[in-house]
Order: structure tokens, then C-alpha cells, then sequence
């Protein structure tokens, strides 16, 4: 679609047009193009479209403007799940981030063994948040899991009750996520590490910096590309959360650990209430997208550069 | 940190101070890595040990304490009895659901990436980047913009709720990964391969079919790993698209382990667990390095 437009704008003829649009490798991504141009963006649109609607059940396509957004930025329990999100988000990246730098940085150090380590670090990211979120209940369950078992080594007055605490609950989530992902950021820190020219090193050395030196006036700067990849990439995990929450906690206790993700599918699908669904659904796709469009942007970028 | 990276420390000071500094760094960087070791390591642990425990078993022991005595009743339990829902029948007929579904899902998709991916490295006309921007930003889609008119389109067409319309929707939702998988690798490909080809005449599919496939096996295996691991733990297309005996593995297990009333059984939850985790952990122990590779740049670039 694009093609056909951008080269009809210029004074150029139906005859050329029908030319390029039978080249085999136009007719080859055409298709799905068209079908991503429906199934995405038409999508979206359509998503869009239906917000602006009092659309229950069934779609109904009367136009009442943004009342549904009026109403979303009203609802208690649609602000209470942003503040989890933030909170959720907070921990998750930066924790995932730093866990993920430190063991990159002690992987690097020509150890033994570096194959197993990497691949049991690593094995969460294979198994699904429904997994890993049955796995961290059980384990956090407060009577039979690591409660009891730190009790039954003499601390009896050992509490570890996050998951039932409202005031706790969203952090539980935030484990099991740096549980499952920590492990991406570490591959991604390993990787850049293993990118530096070793000689910078060697000759910061030479001229005296100690190693703390070498590593925040040196290693830290050149880092920055990882820093930047493993950060978006936590950040968009954190906004699309949805089935970790689902098997850990529900949204529980009450409201607590609630996600806006869990917002949109209640009303979607639960409460068939698709106008005021689709509004939350289109404040998601807005969140994601001004995290991840600067992203592509720059990935773009970089890339015809190292054409260049 | 510091003292970690203190394995080549400068040659100024005195050998024994140098091997006595060089020995607590390695104590160190073992120490660290062997508690993160610990960390990714006991939920495994602990579910694995609760899956041959007796009910019994687990309301006396710590999630730690050795089965006693062992049984397999709770992984038989699992597959051919827990309840989902209304019905007893265990994981199994829903772990062959996603099996049917990620199957032609996986193939498809893989398939029409790497002709796109293809397509994409050839293309002559302006803004190719802008193409492959515009099907890129569909993988960062979040699902819930889509996701009630995608239910609505599927009612239309007549595949609500089957695992036909799961398989579909799953299909082209990975187009924009597996595009972006197949076009950074045929990026690589210098153009004097498909030079002496394209002098002999062959054309555009010829030379895909005969010069690029072959040696794109790499590319496409990390395809493959990437959307069956996807699809395979896909909830929420499959919570919102399917229902009842059509529910995908994950949607199975999250209503054993979420809706059971009365006492729960944590052991039958864990054998669940970890049988709906067995493929994509059996292909990542095996083929661990396309997976890796795939997620790197699954999610670095699309």
C-alpha cells in the first residue's frame, strides 16, 4: 500500500505502477502486508473507533466522543492498577537490569564452567508466566512454602506473607518477573561486554586507574547500548504483564496487585463493556508505543549507519 | 564488583598479596554466581519435589523435605484427571489442542517470514525501512488494541472460539518476528551469491528456493524455536479466543491450578506445571543456542 502510494504521488504512470506491482518480490510481501495492514494497524484503528462508542455487549457504532476516556481516568480501580504498574515496573527493571549487569560482569571473569551457568540463568525465559507464576505462589504460599521452611530451621517468627498482603502483593509479582528475565539482561550486558576491545582496557591499566576506576570511567560508558536495549525491552515486558498476574494473584488481594492489562480483559471479556474496554486497551497500545517507537526509530537508524 | 574484576590485578604488588587478593576474588565470583545458581534453581526444586508428595506429605513437610513416601499418582492426576473447570479429564487432551494449533502456526509463519524477510532484502523501491518499520511495529503491538475487534472478526468468519482461528491469529501475529528474523539474516548474504544466478536468468523464487533456503536452515530453526516457544506459552490469545475442551495448555493449566475448590492439591498443580513446561524446556536444553539467539534479537529487533 505504501508502495502504490508513494510512487503514484510522483508524476509517473499507471503503466510503471502495474509494472512494479507484479514484481515477484513486491508480490511476495504484499499479502501479508496487507493482512498485517488489517489485522495491526486496521485493528487498532478499529479498536479506536469503538472507544469513542457506548458500545456494550455488542459493538454499537453511536458516537459519544471521549466519554469512555472521561470515564477511565475516573475509575478508582483504573488509576489503582496504573500505581501498581509503576510500582510493578519500578522494581521489575531495575532490579532485572542490575542482577542481569552483575552477573554478566562476574560471568566475564574466565570462569569455569560458563556454559552451564549461562544456560541455567537463562532457563526461566523458556517456561511461560503461567508456570513461573504457579511455581512462585506455591512458593510463597504463607502457611506450606518458604515460611514454613525458614521456620522449621529455628526462626519461628519468620514472616513471608507478601503474596496475601495488599501492601505487599505487587512486589511478589515483581520477583517472580526478575525471576523469569533477569537473564535476558545478563545475555545482553554479556554480549557488550565481550564487545570491548580489551587493549582500552589494558591501557587504562597501564596509566594507573584501579580496577573500580576502569570499570565506572570505562566499562560503564561503553555499556550504554546494552543499558538502553535491556531497559526497553524490561519496560515493554512490565506494560504487557498480564499472564504472570493472572496465575500469581488474580489482581489480588482485592484490587491490590491489579494491572491494567487485567483491567482491559475483565471489561472486555468478562463484563462485556467493549467501549469502555477498548478506550483502556487504546491507553496501553499509547504507553507502549511512546516507549518503543523512539526505539525502532533509533534500531533504524543504527542500522543504516552501520551500512555506511 | 571491584574486588571480582580483580583477577588481573596490577603486576606492582608483591606476588603473595596479589594471590591472596586473586584467591578472594574468585571466592567471590563463585560466591555470586553460585547463589543466583540457587535462585533460578529452587522453584524448579521445590516444584519437582511437591509433584511426588503425598497431600499428607506436604502439609507436614517443608516445600525442601524430601517426598516421603514418593508417588506419581499427582503426574497421572495431572494429566488424565485434574479438573478444568466442569470437566475431569486432566492436560492432556488440551496439551494435544496446542500441539494441533502451534504446529501449522509455527510452520506458517516461519515460512511466510522468511519469504518476506526475503522480499524485503531485494526490494527496489523507495523507503524499504519505512516497510519493514511499519510490519515491525506490529510485534510491539500490545495485544489489547487489537484484541476485540480480532474476537469480532473471528465470530464473523466463523472460527470464534476454535483453534483453527487460534492457529490463524497466531500465524500472522508472528509474521513481524519472523520477518525481521529472516531479513537480518539475508541482510548478511552478500549479493555476489545470487549474482551468477540471476545472470543465468534464474528468477526471483528460483533463486529463494535453490540458493537462499538451503543455506538459511540456521535462521529458520531459530524461527522455529522462537514462535513454538511463543505459542506454547501463549495465554492471553488463547484465554480470550478459545473456550472450554478448544483451551490451549496454558489456559488448561491456569484453571487447574486457579479454580479448584475445596482443599487445593498443591502436587497435582505442580506436576501440571511442570508438564505444560516440558516442551519448550526439552527444546531449550537442546537447541539453547538458536533459542537465545532468537530472543536476543526477537527482542531487540521485533
Amino acid at each position: 500500500m505504501t508502495i502504490a502510494q508513494s510512487d503514484a504521488s510522483r508524476p509517473q504512470r499507471a503503466a510503471r505502477l502495474r509494472r512494479v506491482a507484479l514484481r515477484p518480490d513486491i508480490l511476495t510481501v504484499l499479502p501479508s502486508g496487507l493482512v498485517l495492514i488489517v489485522f495491526v494497524y486496521g485493528f487498532i484503528l478499529w479498536s479506536f473507533v469503538l472507544s469513542l462508542t457506548s458500545s456494550r455487549i455488542a459493538p454499537v457504532y453511536d458516537f459519544v466522543g471521549l466519554q469512555q476516556y472521561a470515564l477511565l481516568w475516573a475509575n478508582d480501580r483504573w488509576i489503582q492498577s496504573l500505581l501498581n504498574l509503576a510500582t510493578f515496573g519500578i522494581v521489575f527493571v531495575t532490579m532485572a537490569t542490575l542482577v542481569g549487569l552483575v552477573q554478566a560482569v562476574f560471568i566475564d571473569q574466565k570462569i569455569r564452567a560458563e556454559g552451564v551457568i549461562r544456560t541455567i540463568y537463562l532457563y526461566p525465559m523458556a517456561i511461560s508466566f503461567i508456570v513461573t507464576g504457579t511455581a512462585w505462589k506455591w512458593m510463597l504460599n504463607p502457611s506450606l512454602g518458604l515460611e514454613r521452611l525458614v521456620r522449621s530451621w529455628g526462626w519461628e517468627s519468620f514472616r513471608f506473607d507478601w503474596i496475601v498482603n495488599p501492601d505487599m502483593a505487587i512486589y511478589t509479582l515483581a520477583i517472580a518477573a526478575i525471576w523469569q528475565s533477569s537473564g535476558f539482561s545478563m545475555a545482553i550486558f554479556l554480549a557488550a561486554l565481550r564487545g570491548i576491545d580489551g587493549e582500552i582496557i589494558k591501557a587504562a591499566r597501564i596509566d594507573g586507574a584501579t580496577t573500580w576506576q576502569t570499570f565506572r570511567s570505562i566499562i560503564l560508558p561503553l555499556l550504554r547500548p546494552a543499558f538502553f536495549t535491556a531497559i526497553i525491552v524490561q519496560v515493554a515486558l512490565a506494560l504487557r504483564c498480564f499472564d504472570l498476574m493472572v496465575a500469581m494473584t488474580g489482581g489480588g488481594p482485592g484490587f491490590a496487585s491489579d494491572l491494567p492489562t487485567n483491567f482491559f480483559y475483565q471489561f472486555a471479556f468478562g463484563r462485556s463493556r467493549l467501549g469502555f474496554a477498548a478506550a483502556s486497551g487504546i491507553m496501553i497500545f499509547v504507553m507502549v508505543l511512546a516507549v518503543m517507537l523512539p526505539f525502532i526509530i533509533w534500531e533504524l537508524r543504527h542500522e543504516r549507519r552501520r551500512e555506511r | 564488583m571491584s574486588v571480582a574484576v580483580s583477577a588481573d590485578i596490577p603486576k606492582l604488588k608483591s606476588a603473595t598479596a596479589a594471590r591472596r587478593s586473586k584467591l578472594v576474588g574468585r571466592i567471590l565470583t563463585y560466591g555470586v554466581l553460585g547463589f543466583f545458581i540457587l535462585f533460578y534453581l529452587l522453584p524448579l526444586v521445590v516444584m519437582i519435589l511437591t509433584s511426588f508428595k503425598t497431600m499428607h506429605d506436604i502439609e507436614t513437610g517443608t516445600v525442601l523435605s524430601l517426598p516421603n513416601p514418593p508417588t506419581i499418582e499427582p503426574w497421572t492426576t495431572a494429566w488424565s484427571k485434574a479438573c478444568i473447570g466442569v470437566e475431569c479429564v486432566g492436560l492432556h487432551s488440551f496439551y494435544r489442542n496446542t500441539v494441533i494449533m502451534a504446529v501449522p502456526a509455527v510452520g506458517i509463519s516461519t515460512l511466510i517470514g522468511a519469504l518476506n524477510g526475503y522480499a524485503l532484502t531485494q526490494l527496489q523501491f523507495p523507503y524499504p525501512r519505512a516497510v519493514f518499520g511499519t510490519i515491525l511495529l506490529g510485534a510491539f503491538t500490545p495485544y489489547q488494541a487489537v484484541l476485540i475487534p480480532l474476537a469480532k472478526t473471528l465470530g464473523h468468519i466463523g472460527l470464534a472460539g476454535s483453534l483453527a482461528g487460534l492457529a490463524l491469529v497466531h500465524s500472522i501475529y508472528g509474521i513481524p518476528f519472523t520477518t525481521a528474523f529472516a531479513r537480518s539474516f539475508f541482510l548478511s548474504v552478500p549479493p555476489e551469491l545470487t549474482k551468477a544466478a540471476k545472470v543465468d536468468g534464474a528468477g526471483f523464487f528460483r533463486i529463494f528456493v535453490s540458493i537462499m533456503l538451503p543455506i538459511s536452515t540456521p535462521i529458520l530453526v531459530v524461527s522455529v524455536i522462537y514462535q513454538f516457544t511463543n505459542i506454547w506459552n501463549d495465554f492471553l490469545f488463547g484465554a480470550a479466543l478459545t473456550y472450554g475442551s478448544q483451551a490451549p495448555v496454558m489456559v488448561a493449566l491456569n484453571n487447574i491450578v486457579n479454580t479448584s475448590t475445596g482443599e487445593r492439591p498443591y502436587n497435582v498443580h505442580m506436576a501440571a506445571a511442570i508438564l505444560a513446561a516440558l516442551p519448550t524446556l526439552v527444546l531449550y536444553v537442546f537447541a539453547g543456542k538458536y533459542f537465545i539467539r532468537g530472543l536476543t534479537m526477537g527482542s531487540v529487533k521485533g
